[in-house]
């Protein structure tokens, strides 16, 4: 790949402007693991049927292996690195430690940020709410129970923060 | 840039383009964004009114907006029931009335494709579903397309030439590779939905395996105009039993004029059912996909009449002949 088969994608990432050289048919997901050393975002079916890439846009849970990062200048993207607050764990994050709500880990950066979005928009949300927001994130290890209930923890104790 | 461009396909959301992409259902020399496009998002108007949808308004801003919670309510229902939460975030109503018409044989892999055999609509000269068929079979899989034709809406597309305006109906072709008639030029920039004469109710029942998940194998959109209690018109459509949306306004014609009840609902469900032709292509078997045809009119016209969907004749058919 030639540098001349390359072009300049400004993205802000997790509150840091960035732009960085890539070729223009990679995916959010490529360019956030391979170009920004972000690998907390998983790389699953590819075609956004798993949602273990997920990550925010705007707030809003977007699937990063269908994303165009040409598309995205401008948009606030926001992946498992972003979450926690310094040093201080998201209090989903605390949740999901406490209930042991991840098995082998692979969709939990996604569910948590699915989450995260949802007590952004209702704080307290009903269980129903929970599982309609978290139903495109699929888990394989059967944990959803588990992460119902840190979901509801976390908003117990003031959700989103 | 489209016509300067051959090759080049058009991305909003990409939810169902980039999938098609990476298993080369589509090759592309190049992708046109129309996410900078002015007034894309725009959703304008009322209950009553009329609406303009930018054509880039996401699939998740529609299931939620308090335009769509009267009488478009099917519209923000079909909406809302699109695949996973994530893609409707994604996902647009330009995007979804265009969805690439899905296949068994179509919607795999390469190698997939390859081993089996490629067919008509990607690289192959036949139809794996029927092998004499001059035509492909892939079916319409858009959940939006069958509401615009029962809400009487028109898209207004602009291309090279200019913009023209095409009402939903004939916006889609009967043959699952040359599905539209709009050019390749022409991008939907809008959606009309006309203004409501009177009071309007409308609902949409969607089929699938998993319902946090699937493409329609069914979808019926009904919309019904009222006059005292009675119907004054009546409109419908029925999704993914074929490569375009079917209009099903004709046969709920008996019901102009009259107070429905069980029995006319029942009675008119099971003949508006008749044109459903699924085949054995996507998901499900095709002999129940048309036996729940008239069952989900039923159920469509019993939540736009405001009775319990469930609650028919036909449904009761149904669970006697299952349990």
């Amino acid at each position: 790949m030639s540098i001349a088969d390359k072009v300049v994608v400004r993205l802000r990432v997790n509150g840091e402007d960035t732009a960085i050289m890539v070729p223009p048919y990679k995916t959010l997901l490529e360019v956030l693991r391979e170009d920004l050393g972000l690998t907390g975002t998983k790389h699953g079916c590819e075609l956004g049927e798993c949602s273990t890439c997920g990550v925010l846009v705007d707030g809003k849970p977007f699937l990063s292996c269908l994303a165009m990062p040409l598309d995205l200048e401008g948009r606030e993207v926001t992946t498992i690195e972003g979450m926690a607050r310094g040093r201080e764990p998201h209090p989903l994050q605390v949740a999901f430690a406490e209930l042991g709500a991840a098995q082998c880990g692979y969709c939990t950066p996604a569910m948590l940020l699915t989450a995260k979005a949802l007590l952004a928009r209702e704080p307290r949300p009903s269980r129903e709410m929970i599982k309609e927001a978290l139903s495109g994130v699929l888990c394989r290890c059967t944990g959803y129970l588990k992460i119902f209930e840190a979901v509801e923890l976390a908003a117990s104790r003031g959700g989103d923060g | 840039m489209a016509s300067s461009n051959p090759g080049s396909m058009f991305i909003a959301g990409g939810t169902d383009l980039v999938p098609n992409l990476k298993r080369r259902q589509f090759d592309v020399a190049a992708l046109i964004s129309l996410n900078a496009l002015p007034r894309m998002r725009l959703i304008d108007g009322d209950g009553n009114g009329g609406l303009t949808i930018g054509a880039g308004a996401t699939l998740d801003e529609l299931a939620h907006h308090p335009a769509l919670d009267g009488p478009y309510r099917a519209l923000a229902q079909a909406c809302d029931l699109v695949s996973t939460p994530q893609v409707r975030c994604m996902g647009t109503l330009g995007g979804n009335l265009l969805v690439d018409p899905r296949c068994n044989y179509y919607n795999q892999t390469y190698s997939w494709r390859k081993a089996v055999g490629f067919c008509l609509k990607k690289d192959g000269d036949i139809c794996l579903v029927a092998r004499s068929s001059p035509r492909c079979w892939a079916v319409s899989s858009s959940d939006s397309a069958p509401v615009a034709l029962a809400l009487n809406a028109s898209v207004t597309l602009h291309g090279v030439g200019g913009a023209r305006r095409v009402r939903a109906h004939e916006l889609y072709k009967d043959d699952g590779i040359d599905y539209t008639t709009k050019r390749a030029d022409e991008v939907i920039t809008s959606v009309d939905v006309p203004a409501t004469e009177g009071r309007m109710t409308s609902a949409y029942w969607k089929l699938r395996r998993r319902p946090a998940f699937d493409f329609p194998i069914l979808g019926v959109a009904v919309a019904l105009n009222w006059d005292d209690g009675m119907v004054r018109a009546a409109r419908g459509a029925l999704g993914a039993v074929g490569s375009r949306p079917v209009d099903i306004t004709a046969l709920l014609e008996p019901l102009t004029g009259r107070r429905p009840d069980d029995a006319l609902i029942a009675e008119v469900a099971e003949a508006a059912g008749k044109p459903a032709r699924p085949l054995d292509n996507t998901d499900l078997s095709h002999y129940w996909r048309k036996r729940m045809t008239r069952v989900y009119i039923e159920r469509a016209l019993r939540e736009a009449c405001g009775l319990d969907p469930q609650a028919g004749r036909l449904s009761a058919q149904v669970k006697a002949a299952t349990s």
